[in-house]
Formats: structure tokens, sequence, C-alpha cells
């Protein structure tokens, strides 16, 4: 049998290739065939997970609600020091300096990352703004957003922090932060299908110890993570009790 | 539950002696000055099935002024403001026994006096079908809620 695994669709465009690398080591690692399958859409891979055909999963917080709960994963692993916190930005040439001085009408650039989406719209309550009184404007990627603000077509943008870390410097010099998240609890982590729970000690030993060796140590650089750390099924189930009283 | 002290209170201050729903009484102190919520921060606490805190994050310790050894084991009425009407609490905890989640507009009072108003939503932990505590996550609250709520709350005692 040929194992699936995935990574949430938020991937940054950067570390395509640090995913694949991942894959091929780690079925070396357990002498087990697995098929790394990308989606373009959040949609599109809960259809995936729907189906069955997903084994292994680089989850956003926003689906684990449904992956544990409903399709009965487990938790793995959650790498170091890498929350998912959002931004709300601005033009560096706006006259808005505070979240409070937003108006409804206003104009918002968002990518369709659920859990940015989700701390985006937190951060703009306390100006009594909600899908009801704003506009919404998709965007397919953060640069795409980061235009919108440019172009002066949208008000405010909604940023990871990493992904905004990531624009260029010449890009992040015209646009102004107006609030960063601090929530530390929401990230992603990696979670185990049932088909593929029997190997979860054995897959949870190969990932701690991937620090000990120069190859695990590369492969990780090159998916941006520091290091794979435990991750207790209650973490996660605490995780997602948060995320229920976020979601509307 | 330990009085609150004057030695941690700045300013003028009423002193207050209040029941709660357990029978306990303690005497409060309150002051009129307003701690705005921090931007872009959740607090959160969870409690056992009886409101009693087993765990606060580093936003709630900071702003209630309290440490974590002050507040895990301790009922969650150590932050109730007199302020507050006690329906308030009575509809959010028919509403989490009734299996669903809560949220609603609260003003808590601080180790120091002062108060800070919050957007609540409560929901209960449940693992393997039973409930086994309950979780609060509070956002900051819009001003024009936070001015409806502190002129409704009054009329409700
Ligand atoms: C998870 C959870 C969080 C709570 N958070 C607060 C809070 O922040 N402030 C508060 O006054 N009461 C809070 N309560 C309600 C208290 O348990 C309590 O009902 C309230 O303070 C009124 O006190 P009394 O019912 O003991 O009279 C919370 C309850 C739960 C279950």
């Amino acid at each position: 049998m040929t194992y699936q695994f995935t990574v949430s669709p938020d991937f940054s465009p950067a570390h395509i290739a640090g995913w694949h690398i991942f894959n091929t080591w780690l079925q070396k690692q357990l002498s087990e065939a697995i098929h790394f399958e990308m989606y373009d859409s959040f949609d599109a891979q809960r259809q995936a997970i729907n189906e069955g055909k997903v084994d292994l999963i680089y989850a956003n917080p926003y689906d684990a609600a449904m992956l544990v709960r409903d399709k009965g994963f487990t938790a793995l692993a959650k790498p170091i020091d890498k929350p998912d916190e959002a931004m709300v930005v601005v033009n560096s040439d706006s006259k808005i300096t505070t979240i409070e001085e937003l108006q409804a009408g206003i104009n918002v650039a968002y990518t369709d990352d659920p859990d940015v989406q989700m701390m985006g719209m937190i951060m703009l309550e306390p100006a009594d703004l909600n899908t009801s009184n704003i506009t919404m404007t998709p965007c397919d990627s953060y640069i795409l957003v980061a235009k919108q603000l440019l172009q002066g077509t949208c008000d405010v943008g909604f940023f990871l922090e990493e992904s905004f870390h990531d624009l260029s410097k010449m890009v992040k010099q015209q646009l102004r932060s107006l609030v960063t998240s601090q929530i530390y609890i929401i990230q992603h982590s990696l979670l185990l299908g049932p088909a593929f729970a029997e190997r979860q000690d054995e897959i949870s030993q190969i990932l701690l110890s991937m620090t000990n060796d120069e190859k695990g140590k590369g492969v990780l650089e090159s998916m941006g993570i520091k290091a794979w750390e435990h991750l207790e099924q209650e973490d996660v189930e605490f995780m997602i009790d948060l995320m229920s009283t976020l979601v509307e | 539950m330990q009085d609150m002290n004057p030695k941690d209170v700045k300013g003028e201050f009423r002193e207050l002696t209040v029941q709660y729903f357990d029978g306990s009484k303690r005497t409060i102190l309150v002051n009129d000055v307003e701690v705005l919520y921090p931007e872009g921060r959740l607090i959160v606490s969870r409690t056992d099935k009886d409101g009693v805190i087993t765990h606060v994050n580093k936003s709630f310790i900071e702003m209630s002024g309290y440490s974590e050894q002050e507040l895990v084991g301790v009922p969650h009425h150590i932050l109730r403001h007199p302020d507050m009407p006690p329906a308030a609490f009575k509809g959010l905890w028919d509403t989490v026994h009734s299996g669903k989640r809560w949220q609603g507009y609260v003003k808590n009072l601080r180790k120091d006096g002062a108060y800070y108003w919050v957007y609540a939503t409560v929901v209960a932990n449940i693992r393997n079908g039973e409930v086994t505590g309950y979780t609060s996550v509070r956002r900051k609250p819009s001003r024009k809620k936070v001015q409806e709520c502190a002129a409704l709350y009054p009329t409700l005692f």
C-alpha cells in the first residue's frame, strides 16, 4: 500500500522543494512507499481528505478540528517556534494609524489561508467591522495582497506574519503594519491518519531525531523548520477548543 | 480565596464585600481605572467542570495582574467585577451546561482594583464524549459594544 502525504496549501513557495525532500527522506527511514500530493486550494485538499486520500498531513489549524474529531487523525509533531500569527497591514502612505480608525466600507485583501483570515477578522472587530460592512477581495498569494495595497485598490491586507517578512525589502518599505497577533497557540501540525496509525511511535521517533544528524538537519532547513517537537493529542484538542471559540 | 489587599491598589478605592454563588465571601477593592485591552492578543483560560482555573496564558496573567500561582486552583470568580449582573453569569453557566457556546461582554476586576472589558467566548472541552472542563477565550471588544453594555448592565440587577 502506498500512503498519501500532503501539506496545507498555504505552504511558502520557497519550501516546496523542501517538502519533497522530506517525503523522500521519510520513505527511506520507514522503508515505506509514501506519495506526496500537493493541492492548490483548501477545498481541493478537503475533498481529498473526505475521499480518504490523505494519511499524513501538515495541517492548517483551521482544519485540525475536522481531521481530529471527524476523521480520527492523531497528533504527531509540530515545528518548534513557528506559531501562525496574522498581521493587518496598510500602505505606508495611509492616514490610518490604529485599527479603531478603520471605517465601514473598507476593502480588505486576503488569501484563502483560513486561519489567517479568521485572525485578521478578529483583529478588525474592535472597529466594529465584519463581513457585512466591508468588501473582501480574495487574492491568490500574499504578493498579490501586497500589490492591492501598493496600487491603492484595497485599504488593508491580511498577512501571515512569516509571509509578510518574506516579501522583498522594497515592497515591505511601502507597507505598514497596524497590528500583529500574539496568540502563540494557533499553529500548523503534523497529523497522522487512521490507516497509518500503527506506525505512530516509529514516525514520531524519526521526526524527533531529525536534528541528530546532518542529513536530517538539512531536510529541516529546506522546509524552513528548526526542529519537530512532540505533540500530545491533548495539545491538539486544546488548540481545537480554542479555534472553536473563534470560528463563527 | 484571599481578600484583596490595599497595598496592591493604586489611588482611591471603594471596599465591598461580595458573596459568590458557592456561598463564599470576599472583600474586594475597586477603583474606576480602565485598562484597555491590548491589540492582537487573546486572553485564554481553562477551568474544571466547577469553574476552578486549571490553566492561564501569559496575556491572562498580564491583564489580570495576578501571578499564575495565584490563579491556578481558585474559582474563576476571582475576576468578578461588582458591576457585572449575576444574570450574565447565570446565562453563561446555563448555556454551557446545555452544551452550547456562550459569548458575551464582560467587565473584569484586576488585582490592582482597575477593570478591563473583554469579548469572551466559553466552550465545553469534550473528551471521549464527556465534558472535562471549559475553555474561555477573550478578545478585544468594540468600544461601541462596551458602551452599550456599560449602559445596559446596571439595569439588570
Ligand atoms: C471557562 C470560564 C471562564 C470564566 N471567566 C470568567 C471571567 O473572566 N470573569 C468572571 O467574572 N467570570 C468568569 N467566569 C464565570 C465564573 O465562573 C463565575 O460564574 C462568575 O465570576 C460569577 O461568580 P459566582 O457565580 O461564583 O457568583 C468563567 C467561567 C468559565 C466556565
